[in-house]
């Protein structure tokens, strides 16, 4: 047997350079891809963990191990609680908002009308352009004298001329800011992945369901709801990651002010971190991410296995 | 009400749901749009209607900011710094994606998946430590530096969309320019690669935009103007103390979003099934 497949072979197998046997070249192809990420993620994660029980400052460097002083200190400070607080509550309101909209958008652009293609290019634009510069263009429609909002709003007369609100300088108006910009930004996601699912649900099946009798609502959760309910929750996943691990919009929007009110833990961590130089302080707050990124991978990985079967 | 009746006003509400969502999200695009040409007498004017303009357009801001400030700088290293992050990517994750695709068993997708999620890891939790390795290796300050660490999310990204496309190549084709007489890499490289052009082309657009949107690594590493990225040069660098140009921030913004904008909206439908993991079947 091993002859008449050796004989079909220009060369023999044992003669082969050693690169070209698959059982070699495997590993070898995918070597640099994880080398790259153990280096570059996974070491700076335990470094961090490692800062995160040390007095490491960027004036004193010191590894001086302190074991979990820093994590009583920052868990008893009354700033990074609101901070946490601020974390939970901007990304659980504006996820409800982005995947309401996005739900909307979605059923209306699934529609077949004249200018579709235009009203999708525009809606995909938020989550496209780099949000560091769509915020800005925010900034500047939440500007204290002369936002467009306001403006509008004096317009058809819902808004005191003489008393325009402060977007950004007033803790809630400044709150609603950042959960609307947030909002924004994750929509037109919301809207492609839903097109996305609605457009694999079969329509002989939809076709079937009218005939016997299932109306708009029952039609949605019996049969398009269950088929696309993986993809929702991958698009969940990844929204609430980059909602929760924010430090963009806070950071341009408000800086986390007035006194705190927007705070988020990516901000409080960068100020911490890198504006005073704590850098043991930070990697604590900073690392308060992980356990819900556990959570959120731990869930993803179900529903791409369950997928796969 | 006539069924005629019922239909036309049917059709306007549906009409209007669509232009106050296009409205919703495009609205800061034109808001930019009209700042970047207008005067300023124009701009700081509570008097008249600011939707459009009052007095006539200008290239004023423009001008500025191609004459007066570091935006062809900044534009300039985005463009160094996304080609690297590309050329990095292209030659870690082409072959990395062919061989998680040929790996026979459970083994391959569990790595597979592994390095997906990295892509989860935020730089929100990493940039503390990144920086203090990015000054031991004495880059810090640099564009090198972000050329250095924007891979580690562009690489596990692209690996899984070409991972997901290699499948899609039959295993023949490779096995029979092995069987003659093709080493290994020669099979991927002669026959593979030309059959993945539109693949390739996929993960050179999403590199390229997503190290343009990166922001955090950049504020974190980078502080000289001459070294900045255009993202935060304009964020950053464009505000003078306290005062907000916003006829030059918004034309900054405009012209830097534009191209990836378009990228985006040419190759969305890639991006989707990227992240869904091919979920979606058309």
């Amino acid at each position: 047997m091993t002859a008449i497949a050796e004989g079909t072979r220009p060369v023999p197998r044992r003669s082969r350079f050693v690169l070209d046997r698959p059982e070699f070249m495997g590993p070898l192809f995918i070597a640099p891809a994880i080398l790259y990420v153990v280096l570059l993620v996974a070491l700076p994660f335990f470094l961090a963990i490692y800062y995160s029980v040390s007095a490491y400052t960027i004036f004193n460097p010191s590894y001086h191990f302190v074991g979990l002083k820093n994590l009583k200190e920052v868990l008893e400070s009354d700033i990074f609680r609101h901070t946490l607080g601020n974390t939970f509550f901007f990304t659980i309101v504006s996820q409800i908002f982005g995947l309401l909209l996005g739900k909307v958008g979605a059923m209306l652009l699934i529609q077949d009308f004249p200018g579709r293609g235009i009203a999708r290019a525009l809606v995909v634009l938020p989550w496209a352009v780099p949000v560091s510069l769509a915020v800005l263009a925010w900034k500047w429609m939440f500007d204290s004298l002369y936002s467009v909002i306001n403006w509008t709003l004096m317009a058809v007369g819902l808004m005191d001329p003489m008393n325009p609100a402060q977007w950004l300088g007033t803790t809630d108006l400044a709150m609603t800011a950042v959960i609307t910009v947030h909002a924004w930004r994750l929509f037109p996601f919301g809207v492609v992945i839903f097109l996305a699912g609605l457009t694999s649900v079969p329509k002989d099946v939809l076709d079937a369901a009218t005939i016997d009798g299932a109306g708009f609502w029952r039609r949605n959760y019996v049969i398009i709801m269950p088929i696309i309910l993986p993809i929702i929750t991958i698009a969940l996943i990844f929204g609430t990651v980059f909602t929760f691990t924010d430090l963009s919009v806070v950071y341009l929007l408000t800086n986390g002010g007035p006194v705190n009110s927007t705070q988020v833990l990516g901000s409080l961590g960068f100020q911490v971190g890198v504006l005073s130089g704590d850098v043991s302080h930070g990697a604590v707050i900073c690392l308060f991410l992980f356990p819900f990124l556990l959570l959120a991978t731990i869930i993803l990985l179900k529903v791409l296995r369950r997928r796969e079967i | 009400m006539t069924t005629m009746a019922r239909r036309i006003a049917g059709t306007g509400s549906f009409y209007s749901a669509v232009v106050l969502l296009v409205l919703f999200a495009a609205f800061p695009f034109y808001w930019m749009l009209i700042t970047t040409f207008k005067q300023d007498g124009d701009l700081y004017n509570l008097q008249s209607i600011p939707y459009w303009f009052n007095e006539s357009p200008t290239m004023e801001h423009i001008d500025y900011l191609f004459t007066d400030t570091l935006f062809l700088r900044w534009l300039g290293n985005s463009a160094l710094i996304g080609v690297c992050v590309v050329a990095i990517t292209l030659v870690v994750s082409l072959p990395a994606g062919y061989s998680l695709a040929r790996m026979p068993g459970r083994a391959a997708e569990n790595l597979g998946i592994g390095i997906f999620l990295t892509y989860l890891v935020p730089p929100t939790l990493l940039f503390l430590p990144l920086s203090r390795v990015i000054s031991l290796l004495g880059l810090q300050d640099s564009l090198w530096s972000l050329v250095l660490v924007y891979p580690t999310f562009t690489i596990p990204f692209c690996t899984w969309l070409l991972m997901g496309f290699f499948k899609s190549v039959p295993r023949e084709i490779d096995e029979a320019a092995i069987v003659d007489g093709c080493t290994m890499v020669g099979a991927f490289v002669k026959t593979i690669l030309p059959l993945s052009l539109p693949a390739i082309l996929t993960v050179i657009i999403f590199a390229f935009t997503l190290t343009m949107q990166e922001f955090v690594y950049a504020l974190t590493f980078i502080s000289s103007s001459d070294q900045k990225p255009i993202t935060l040069g304009v964020a950053t660098d464009l505000v003078r103390g306290d005062v907000y140009y916003w006829g030059e921030l918004m034309g900054a913004a405009l012209i830097s979003s534009i191209p990836v904008a378009i990228a985006y909206n040419l190759f969305l439908d890639r991006f989707i099934s990227g992240i869904t993991g091919g979920a979606v079947k058309g």
